[in-house]
């Protein structure tokens, strides 16, 4: 299954309602033709960015969650203007890895990267990333690039097979990335430096952010939030991402990764009572975030500690005013680890809510809950 | 709009039931597609929509009414449509500059007391002010969802007043209908949720309730629909409740008798 996450967005062809009668027809033909346009094909139509794609479904433009089998998962990709949370499993090991795999597919696609943490410093998140796995001629062709953009250009002329240099070139390769929609990644190496130096980043370190003022306008906000609000805000109207700059030359993809929002670092106390005074704060804030974004092109990925939050109303209420929910639940500790089912896996992944976009019904896959398992490299979901 | 419902309803656009609150619940599965049903049913129908839309951007309902065979953009420039945009107003409120009145206000306030500012946007977007404006037939007031406001820090009393009021505005004064959508928290412990859900269910003169199949998830039956009347007419229809199942398709909804998927005869 994890192999089948490459085949892109042929395996869901427009027009075909069930999951398994779209799978018969993936043939060479479909499965060929849009990816050897890559993302121009309808990307041109609406906005073309590099590791982007339209989705066959609604319309919607795609961004990868840097799991080309989790991509599958959720109909595609993940799309733009959309939230993506994820609930942390119970020691917290798995979902890290999942964030990780997100910021560093924005890297490699090229697209700015906006990272919150009340835990790590932003940039030593970055630096964790794992590196990704690309093929001999794609490795070359980052190492050159990173150097110099017009010896790319010829190479990547060279690699393309004859009869595809008939296609016209629709898409300038962006500075740094391969334009491909999702990669694998090698979790047991580092990403390059350079990439990193490459990319454009943003960092949000709430420790740093929340000194310097203690007056605050009284708001029913827990001032972690504002300020991250207030930040994201500023980058998305500084840099465009709202298309309030139309002459802007390229546009461009921000990904937003906040990790263990709702945590009592981010100074919310959901987590240590039940009955807390300002319990709205966390489902306000994902309601703003979520206007935000809805009106930007960017997309999100949260990672939530859903089992330390103590009202389960809450978490309802939290799956409600996000759009994908996904959520991990790993062995370690539960009876589970010894059961001969499992024994190959590390953990299970639950599919809580696929959204409906411009849309009645949502992709329907046929599994919802499936398990993972962490190789020494990659991050299998079957 | 999808006719099957509206054959079960024992509705037509032609001859909408004035006066109505109509309470659309789910329960563990997307109820969404009722509000669908019921925006394209009221703007084919004629009428005066005030549609509060706190869950998604215009252009997804915009994009799904279409599929219905409605147009909001359209609607709107008429003037038929008034569209608040949550998630947008949202920003708006949170960004700009204070002062400015503004129906979501409450965003703002620490301890969110009422939803009054929210009230009198409905009343003045429902209002007939001219004479071109009693071309349309009568006001609908239409909530995608009310369960967001309790999300947002409002309490299920102050919601509770809210449709009220506007049961008094929109449903005896102007003879109009209310839509509302909320959720069904089921064993999430949401006491306000709790609250709301049954003092709505209190009001309503119709309840349909979208409930996910207790069997867990299945492709060719999406849910289960049960539709409540509890209004005095028609009176061989009064209390009566009936269940279906239904799938939903690219542009309809399809509804059989429980058990009666064509996928399993």
């Amino acid at each position: 299954m994890a192999a089948e996450g490459t085949s892109g967005p042929g395996a869901w062809s427009p027009g075909s309602v069930a999951a398994a009668a779209s799978k018969h027809n993936v043939t060479s033909f479909q499965r060929r033709g849009p990816r050897a346009s890559g993302t121009e094909s309808g990307g041109c139509r609406l906005v073309s960015i590099a590791g982007t794609r339209p989705s066959v479904r609604n319309g919607q433009l795609l961004v990868s969650t840097g799991l080309p089998a989790l991509d599958q998962l959720l109909g595609g990709g993940l799309a733009v203007g959309t939230v993506l949370l994820i609930e942390e499993d119970k020691y917290n090991t798995y979902s890290p890895l999942l964030f990780k795999y997100f910021l560093a597919e924005g890297i490699v696609a090229g697209h700015t990267s906006l990272v919150a943490s009340a835990k790590e410093d932003p940039a030593d998140i970055l630096q964790g990333l794992p590196a990704p796995l690309l093929d001999d001629n794609c490795k070359k062709e980052l190492r050159e690039d990173v150097h110099n953009d017009e010896t790319s250009e010829f190479n990547s002329k060279m690699k393309i097979a004859w009869r595809y240099q008939l296609l016209p070139k629709m898409e300038q390769a962006g500075p740094v990335s391969s334009s491909k929609f999702g990669h694998y990644y090698d979790a047991s190496k580092k990403i390059p430096r350079e990439l990193i130096e490459a990319s454009k980043w943003h960092g949000f370190f709430l420790p740093e952010k929340i000194s310097s003022t203690l007056n605050e306008e009284p708001c029913s906000l827990t001032p972690g939030y504002i300020k991250l609000l207030q930040f994201i805000q500023k980058i998305i109207y500084e840099e465009g991402f709202d298309g309030s700059n139309p002459q802007k030359k390229q546009k461009n993809i921000l990904r937003i990764a906040i990790q263990s929002l709702g945590s009592p670092l981010w100074g919310d106390d959901v987590c240590c009572t039940k009955n807390c005074d300002n319990s709205h704060s966390l489902t306000k804030f994902l309601f703003v975030l979520r206007g935000l974004l809805r009106t930007s092109l960017s997309a999100c990925l949260i990672t939530v500690p859903t089992h330390l939050i103590q009202n389960k109303a809450i978490i309802a209420r939290i799956t409600n005013l996000s759009d994908t929910v996904i959520h991990l639940e790993s062995f370690i500790g539960s009876n589970r680890e010894t059961n001969p089912l499992y024994k190959d896996y590390h953990g299970l992944i639950h599919i809580r809510q696929i959204p409906r976009l411009n849309n009645l019904m949502y992709d329907v896959s046929d599994v919802k809950d499936l398990a993972f398992k962490l190789k020494r490299k990659l991050f299998i979901i079957e | 709009m999808f006719p099957e419902l509206n054959d079960l309803l024992n509705a037509s656009p032609d001859r909408a039931e004035p006066g109505k609150l109509t309470l659309l619940c789910d329960a563990e599965t997307d109820g969404s597609f009722l509000v669908h049903h019921f925006l394209s049913f009221y703007l084919k129908a004629d009428c005066k929509v005030c549609f509060v839309a706190l869950v998604q951007s215009f252009s997804h309902y915009n994009i799904v009414g279409q599929k219905l065979g409605v147009s909001l953009t359209t609607a709107r420039e008429r003037g038929q449509l008034v569209f608040l945009e949550g998630l947008r107003s949202a920003v708006d409120v949170f960004f700009r500059a204070e002062g400015e009145a503004h129906p979501l206000h409450f965003l703002r306030e620490a301890k969110a007391a009422s939803l009054q500012p929210l009230y009198e946007f409905v009343r003045e977007a429902l209002e007939p002010v001219d004479q071109r404006e009693a071309a349309w037939k009568r006001p609908v007031l239409l909530v995608d969802d009310l369960s967001v406001l309790l999300s947002l820090g409002v309490g299920a009393v102050a919601v509770l007043d809210f449709v009220h009021y506007c049961r008094a505005c929109v449903c005896c004064r102007l003879q109009g209908n209310i839509v509302a959508l909320v959720h069904d928290s089921g064993d999430a412990e949401d006491e306000e949720s709790d609250v709301l859900l049954n003092g709505l269910s209190h009001q309503s003169h119709l309840v349909l309730r979208a409930e996910g199949l207790a069997t867990g998830f299945c492709r060719d039956v999406h849910g289960q629909l049960r539709v409540l009347w509890r209004t005095p007419s028609p009176p061989a229809q009064r209390g009566r409740s009936l269940t279906f199942q239904y799938k939903i398709q690219d542009k309809s909804v399809s509804f059989f008798a429980k058990g009666m998927s064509p996928a399993v005869l």
